[in-house]
């Protein structure tokens, strides 16, 4: 019996003395590898972007919305104005696992100074918004509640409608145009960057809730918001603060038992789970085409392999006349598949962690390669190398020494 | 003792309907040390009996006792041990791996015995001594000639120290000059190192080397004759 270095040693010699062939037959797994790491790479980034951007969120807040839930990813649509102001402070003042509860009401408008105008969106809002999303101001002030009763005309403004409305000035003080309304800028809001869903999360003007209703967009019924924020007093009161909020509008709308909630609480943990079950359904379809081309470049290796069987039909006539056995002649033919999966598996994992690191750089993509991913690509190559290779060594076994021999 | 004893070997091929009969009850014993040649027409059977010899085939019917040993009805596993330990096949053709030196040609045989690598150079050099080509060690067959890959050929027969040589015309592809160097070669194996050997040749002048000349007709023996040196 051979040892297994020897054989080894064979299958490497075999294969390097058709190099092209080999380096062709190995393109198959190569890429497949290559396919599955960055794959994996895009989506384990792709999430752990999601949970970091959500963590700065804030993970202990709450959301309701006007209408019943359509459950999670669904989005209630603001088909019915069912909340009013007051249910905001009715929550802050009424549940005990609540922080803040600030009422916000907006919409999109136009906002203007000097020559510069620039489609904003605009938040309406009372102080406490402030503290639920944790937001600093880099200069001057928040709105108080005396201009959230008085219907001041101030606002707050983030960086994008600094640099669109200002260029190099200094805001503060000035008077911009909001869906023609003038409002003095009493405060500047910190850099925020862009939300998980991509959006500028910059580009907002920060108005008392009481003047996006009265002045600038009243809607049907002046008090409305379109949402409540809500702040637990931390993540372990989250579930109580729902169920609080939820018993109290339900008594403050006069929901009666077994009737659906005009108003629905959110989660935000909820949000994470369905994009991240978003991308991981996208995560499992990439990497199952990226397996389905591994498993031809499997076929690759076979199609080669029992060419080479053929050809090499004198090769094991000659080997076996001089000792060789069956045994042997399946073992080399089995490790030289090995060797080119499991060679092209090695060369795909050094490609895929530098075409991730490459996505990552050149496109701004945030992406991790997890040892998991490098495990299990180049244990699936060494699988697809036996499975594969398995069939034609086991052909190259059987040959008959005299024919083999007597091969032209 | 005898080294081969064959006793009333039959060989037959069905191709479709038809029954090939090869080799039709052989019966004859070589002893170790001899230096046998096998002649006979075209299709007569030399090569069926040559592959059966070398434990390459086995017999449909008839005994075949190898070094005291009745291999003639063993599996191919347990032959393909028995040509490992005890037969070195020389070939027509040569039958050397390309791509591989003289050197790695004939550790060949020590590769499947097992043998450590540093023991196989050594062995092997010492074989390709044996032919006076230890020169030529590092020479791809494709850079030998004719004479000295046939030459390299019966290095890798000596290689595993098998008692048993066995050549189905050895000389066949080479001029007559070559083919008496190996001739040569073969009488100094056989008288220094007691080498038993089997060779099949078409050449009276070839088989005149040898020292006993089986003649063979449609699968039979037809003479078994000692030949004076
Ligand atoms: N595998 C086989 N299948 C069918 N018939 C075979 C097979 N091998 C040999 N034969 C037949 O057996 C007979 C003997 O063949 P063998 O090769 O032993 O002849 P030979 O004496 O070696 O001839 P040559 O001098 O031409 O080499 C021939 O008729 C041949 O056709
Ligand atoms: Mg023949």
């Amino acid at each position: 019996m051979m040892s297994f270095v020897e054989t080894s040693r064979i299958s490497f010699r075999a294969l390097k003395a058709n190099k092209t062939r080999s380096a062709l037959t190995m393109l198959g797994i190569v890429i497949g590898v290559m396919a599955v790491i960055i794959m994996f790479a895009v989506g384990t980034g792709a999430n752990r972007q999601i949970s970091q951007q959500f963590a700065s969120l804030g993970t202990n807040i709450l959301m309701v919305r006007p209408g019943a839930d359509r459950g999670p990813g669904g989005g209630s649509r603001n088909t019915v104005n069912t909340l009013v102001v007051e249910d905001a402070y009715s929550i802050t003042e009424h549940c005990g696992a609540v922080a803040y509860a600030a009422p916000v009401y907006g919409g999109n408008a136009q906002t203007v100074y000097g020559n510069a105008n620039y489609p904003a969106k605009v938040t309406g809002t009372i102080l406490d918004y402030f503290a639920i999303q944790d937001w600093e101001l880099v200069s001057g002030r928040a709105f108080t509640d005396q201009d959230v009763r008085s219907a001041t005309k101030v606002c707050v403004i983030g960086q994008t409608i600094v640099e669109e409305l200002f260029g190099g000035e200094d805001p503060l003080g000035k008077i911009i145009r909001v869906k023609k309304i003038p409002m003095v800028v009493i405060g500047i809001l910190e850099e925020l960057g862009d939300s998980p869903r991509g959006n500028d999360q910059d580009n907002v003007v920060i108005v008392p809730i009481s003047t996006a209703q009265r002045r600038m967009f009243s809607p049907s019924r002046p008090d409305t918001v379109s949402m409540i924020s809500v702040k637990a007093i931390d993540e372990t009161h989250l579930d109580i603060a729902q169920k609080q909020i939820e018993d109290l509008l339900a008594l403050r709308h006069k929901i009666r038992p077994g009737q659906d909630n005009d108003f629905s609480v959110r989660n935000l943990t909820q949000f994470v789970e369905s994009a991240k079950s978003a991308t991981a359904v996208m995560t499992m379809l990439l990497t199952a085409v990226a397996g389905v081309s591994l498993l031809v470049g499997g076929i690759g290796i076979m199609n080669i392999m029992l060419v080479s069987v053929t050809e090499r039909t004198r090769e094991i006539g000659i080997r076996m006349a001089v000792g060789a056995k069956s045994s042997d002649i399946r073992l080399q033919f089995l490790v030289e598949a090995l060797t080119l999966s499991l060679l092209g598996g090695m060369i795909g994992i050094v490609l895929g962690v530098g075409g991730a690191q490459f996505i990552s750089t050149g496109f701004g993509w945030a992406t991790e390669v997890s040892l998991m991913s490098v495990l299990l690509s180049f244990g699936f190559s060494g699988f697809v190398g036996i499975f594969f290779g398995y069939y034609p060594a086991y052909k190259a076994s059987l040959l008959n020494p005299i024919e083999a021999l007597r091969y032209e | 003792m005898a080294l081969v004893l064959v006793n009333n070997i039959h060989k037959s091929y069905s191709l479709g309907d038809v029954e090939v009969h090869a080799l039709q009850g052989v019966s004859f014993s070589i002893g170790e040390g001899e230096f046998v040649s096998i002649m006979g027409a075209s299709g007569s059977g030399k090569s069926t009996l040559m592959n059966i010899i070398g434990c390459l085939d086995i017999p449909s019917k008839g005994k075949y006792i190898l070094n005291g040993e009745d291999v003639s009805s063993l599996g191919s596993d347990q032959l393909a041990n028995i040509r490992k330990d005890t037969i070195g096949f020389v070939f027509q053709g040569f039958n050397l791996l390309p791509k591989m030196s003289a050197l790695e040609n004939v550790e060949l045989p020590m590769l499947y015995k097992g043998v450590g690598a540093k023991k196989r150079r050594e062995g092997a050099m010492e074989a390709l001594k044996k032919v006076d080509l230890e020169d030529r060690a590092d020479h791809q067959p494709h850079q030998l000639s004719g004479g000295q890959q046939q030459r390299v050929a019966i290095a890798r027969a000596l290689a595993n120290d098998a008692p048993l040589i066995l050549a189905d015309e050895p000389t066949g592809n080479l001029d007559s000059h070559t083919s008496e160097e190996v001739m040569k070669l073969f009488v100094r194996l056989n008288e220094e190192t007691g080498k038993t050997i089997i060779q099949v040749t078409h050449e009276p002048d070839m088989a005149h080397f040898s020292r006993r000349i089986l003649t063979f007709r449609d699968g039979r023996m037809l003479r078994d004759e000692k030949v004076r040196t």
